[in-house]
């Protein structure tokens, strides 16, 4: 369906898989500080079958499975890093939404870095180089005297 | 018979388009005047043959005329009216036709309002400007032809897609188009001016109102999209870092440096080879978000794969006019001599650092955006890049870049005083650092980085009055002195100071909402009273009801406080009759800045409960609120008289009933 790409609204359609409410009121856990790791958790993994939506915003059924299985490990005493690490050995590194720090991912995360910094230094030895004064001439006397003299008759009429 | 009219202009169009672009290359390849003069009225025509094709379109549409493949696929004959007229560009056929259409209207405006062009300038630009309209006007015929017919006509059509049917379309699509191909005639010139290898301050004065055009029309248009997906979507989020908004977001970040440097450019004359590189970037991003959108390869890869014809026609065209682009412009760049020197910390300076940060914040968003395609192609792996990324890479970059707005006005050019700037910036850190303070302790006890972030909102707002606080002589003139100085300040510097405010307030909404929201979800029954941030919410009905095209659950919740009403929302759940597709649509209560937004769930089964999702969002429209700012600084801008003389603007003769209208004898 053509209409469905229909630009730039895509990301409404696209992402909202079945519009609305993600955490429904039964999944809430009773220990606010639980919960709020649950959430914490939740923003970082994706839901897989929606196209750019963290399982916490998706009404899904996978996406809530997933919630339910988070906090269900989160009462079972577990960490928020081993947790993450069943999640993503039982579904790959799809479901992060943010990309591990390996060299895969370098180009990914080494680009702002290396962008600033390379650009940085270009464009402060260019400055430096528009700074030294090597690249101008200075005027001749002759030169001097003729720019006095057009300086002057431009004075006269504006007066 | 209109519909074939409309097919033929269209036709007519991709042929006049080719002419736009040979004859003026031929004239000035040989130097003939009258190739060159043949430009202007050649793209006038041109616009006039796409605006008949797409009026045509627009008929199809209001009369639903189903035997058009276009309309049967995107109308139902009993959708509301506005949404027969913007349904036109809700789908990849007519929104392309749109996108040709702002092309020819651009391309005719330059012919119209640039009489005091050189001619030879003006006939590159309509030239190149001809060449971008011919492909894509070939792309729709080729590939996205809107006019097809079925033969038999089908009785009923299959409905716009319902999210879609909301007034956002209406204005968020013409006003991004606009932004978009806007950046078309700055790429215009720059091509021109590698050409013809020439390049001086006129030029810059000559591009710099088309970029700025293009800049508050983008600006407008992402900023009504972020708020038309914050109402519609229903849950609150107002950027998602969605592949298709980065795409927007790209040629914005660009087009926002072209706009500095472009300035660096005009006043001193350094920077050239710079600003036509961002000229040529800014409309490269346009036509990349074009790609990725029109040719599906966002979704995966393979989905590419399976209709590759759009996809590579569009790649087709994005190479051409990209590599073409960049190829003249290595093979020319070194004949342009780059003027004007300066010292570091200057004005020019500064905007080298907004360009250097603008510049890695596209970078960053261009891999973002596009690493997960790269690794899929390379390695078959499948990753995400998702908000946290960008929150982790984009954030910090933008510190930086924000902390050094204030100056930038205060420096002078080509040697600029740090200290002093400071010295006249103090008042305005000492207030920011004060508001920031008692906003977040003593009011919300918020956490050190919400604090920062506040204090750098407002330190762009202080920044930008203090600005022109001392552009007035404040505060050592007299109050008389200033309020003359401040009726003769340029409209180009409140434009800067209104824009650079309005960054401020978004940033602003942005740490208010991120850092203070707060949400709750729970089952509710009508007649049940919740309590939620200090207000009370009662659940009055809840109904079905039946819209035009739509059935829907209607809910009525009364807020109030200390028992006094303050207002209603009313929250719905659609489910469109066409497509069986449901939507939402948020109940939404303003007070001053602040929202109070409830969103309806899913009705339980076997009772009259339904899961309520309630958010307290502070501040949360002063980041639209912020953008209206930048808005209205660029049109301030826009109106500069600088720019009006300098510019595509025919002096108006002067008024004769002046003198009639004066003092009665």
């Amino acid at each position: 369906m053509t209409s469905i790409r229909a630009f730039l609204f895509v990301f409404l359609t696209s992402i909202a898989c079945v519009p609305a409410l993600a955490v429904n009121p039964d999944e809430i856990l009773p220990d606010p500080a639980l919960e709020q790791r649950a959430r914490d958790i939740s923003a970082n993994l994706r839901c897989l079958v929606c196209q750019n939506q963290s399982i916490d915003d998706s009404d899904a059924q996978l996406a809530r499975d997933l919630r339910v299985l988070v906090r269900e490990r989160l009462v079972a005493g577990e960490s928020n890093e081993q947790i993450m690490d069943y999640v993503v050995g039982r579904y790959g590194e799809f479901v992060l939404l943010r990309p591990s720090f390996s060299m895969k991912n370098l180009v990914l995360w080494g680009t702002p870095v290396l962008v600033l910094l390379i650009g940085g230094i270009a464009a402060f030895s260019y400055s430096r180089r528009q700074a030294t004064p090597t690249g101008v001439l200075s005027l001749s006397a002759e030169e001097e005297a003729r720019l006095n003299k057009l300086l002057d008759e431009q004075d006269n009429s504006e007066q | 018979m209109i519909v074939e009219l409309g097919h033929y202009a269209l036709v007519l169009g991709f042929a006049l388009a080719l002419a736009q672009m040979l004859v003026p290359f031929v004239g000035l390849r040989n130097n003939d005047a009258r190739f060159i003069a043949v430009a202007p009225s050649l793209s006038i025509v041109v616009f006039i043959a796409i605006s008949i094709a797409f009026a045509a379109l627009t008929w199809a549409y209001v009369v639903s005329d189903f035997s058009v493949k276009n309309v049967w696929e995107n109308s139902f004959s009993t959708k509301p009216l506005l949404y027969k007229f913007t349904g036109v560009w809700g789908n990849h056929e007519g929104s392309m036709l749109l996108w040709v259409l702002i092309l020819a209207l651009f391309g005719a405006l330059v012919a119209i309002f640039g009489n005091n062009l050189p001619p030879r300038l003006k006939a590159g630009v309509l030239a190149t400007q001809g060449t971008i309209t011919a492909a894509f006007t070939a792309f729709l015929l080729l590939t996205s032809n809107p006019f097809i017919r079925l033969v038999p006509a089908p009785i009923e059509g299959r409905d716009l897609n319902p999210i879609l049917q909301d007034i956002g379309l209406a204005i968020h699509p013409p006003l991004l188009y606009l932004g978009y191909v806007g950046f078309s005639i700055c790429f215009s010139f720059a091509i021109t001016a590698l050409i013809e290898g020439r390049i001086d301050a006129a030029w810059a004065r000559w591009v710099r109102p088309w970029t700025l055009t293009a800049w508050l029309f983008l600006t407008a248009g992402i900023s009504m999209g972020s708020y038309w997906a914050y109402y519609e979507l229903g849950w609150g989020g107002w950027w998602f870092w969605d592949p298709v908004e980065n795409a927007s977001f790209m040629p914005w970040l660009i087009g926002t440096a072209l706009l500095h440097s472009a300035l660096v450019m005009e006043k001193r004359e350094a920077m050239k080879v710079w600003t036509i590189l961002l000229s040529i970037l800014a409309f490269s991003f346009a036509l990349l978000g074009t790609f990725l959108v029109r040719s599906g390869v966002l979704t995966s890869v393979h989905s590419f794969a399976t209709d590759p014809t759009r996809g590579l026609f569009i790649l087709a065209i994005l190479i051409a006019f990209i590599g073409g682009a960049l190829i003249l412009f290595g093979l020319r760049a070194s004949t342009l001599r780059n003027g004007g020197m300066f010292h570091p910390i200057s004005r020019e300076g500064a905007l080298v650092l907004n360009n250097l940060f603008l510049t890695t914040a596209t970078a960053t968003v261009f891999v973002g955006t596009l690493y997960p395609l790269f690794i899929e192609a390379l390695f078959g792996e499948k990753i995400s890049v998702g908000e946290p990324y960008f929150n982790m890479t984009f954030g910090p970059l933008m510190i930086p870049l924000l902390i050094a707005v204030p100056f930038g006005p205060f420096l002078a050019w080509k040697r600029g005083n740090l200290y002093g700037a400071f010295e006249r910036l103090w008042v305005a850190a000492g207030l920011s650092l004060l508001v920031a303070l008692v906003f977040a302790y003593v009011l919300y006890q918020a956490p050190i980085l919400a604090s920062f972030g506040i204090a750098l909102a407002f330190w762009l707002i202080f920044g930008a009055i203090a600005d022109i606080w001392a552009k007035a002589g404040l505060p050592k003139a007299k109050p008389a002195v200033a309020w003359a100085r401040l009726k003769g300040l340029p409209r180009s510097s409140w434009g800067t100071a209104l824009a650079h405010a309005g960054v401020g307030i978004t940033t602003l909404g942005i740490v208010s909402v991120t850092t203070f929201e707060q949400e709750t979800v729970l089952t509710m029954a009508p007649g049940e009273t919740t309590q939620f941030v200090g207000y009370d919410m009662r659940f009055d009905s809840l109904e079905a009801r039946q819209g035009p095209n739509f059935v829907y659950d209607h809910a009525v919740f009364t807020i109030s406080k200390e028992g006094q009403t303050i207002g209603v929302v009313e929250p719905e759940n659609r489910v469109y009759v066409a497509s069986r597709m449901p939507t939402t649509e948020a109940g939404i209560m303003t007070m001053v800045f602040n929202q109070y937004y409830v969103s309806l769930g899913n009705k339980i089964e076997g009772t009259d409960q339904i899961v309520v999702r309630v958010w307290w969002k502070p501040m949360v429209t002063l980041i639209w609120w912020g953008t209206v700012f930048m808005t209205i600084g660029g049109v301030v801008s826009l109106s500069d008289r600088r720019l009006r003389i300098g510019a595509p603007k025919k002096i108006k003769p002067r008024r004769v009933d002046v003198v009639v209208g004066g003092p009665a004898q």
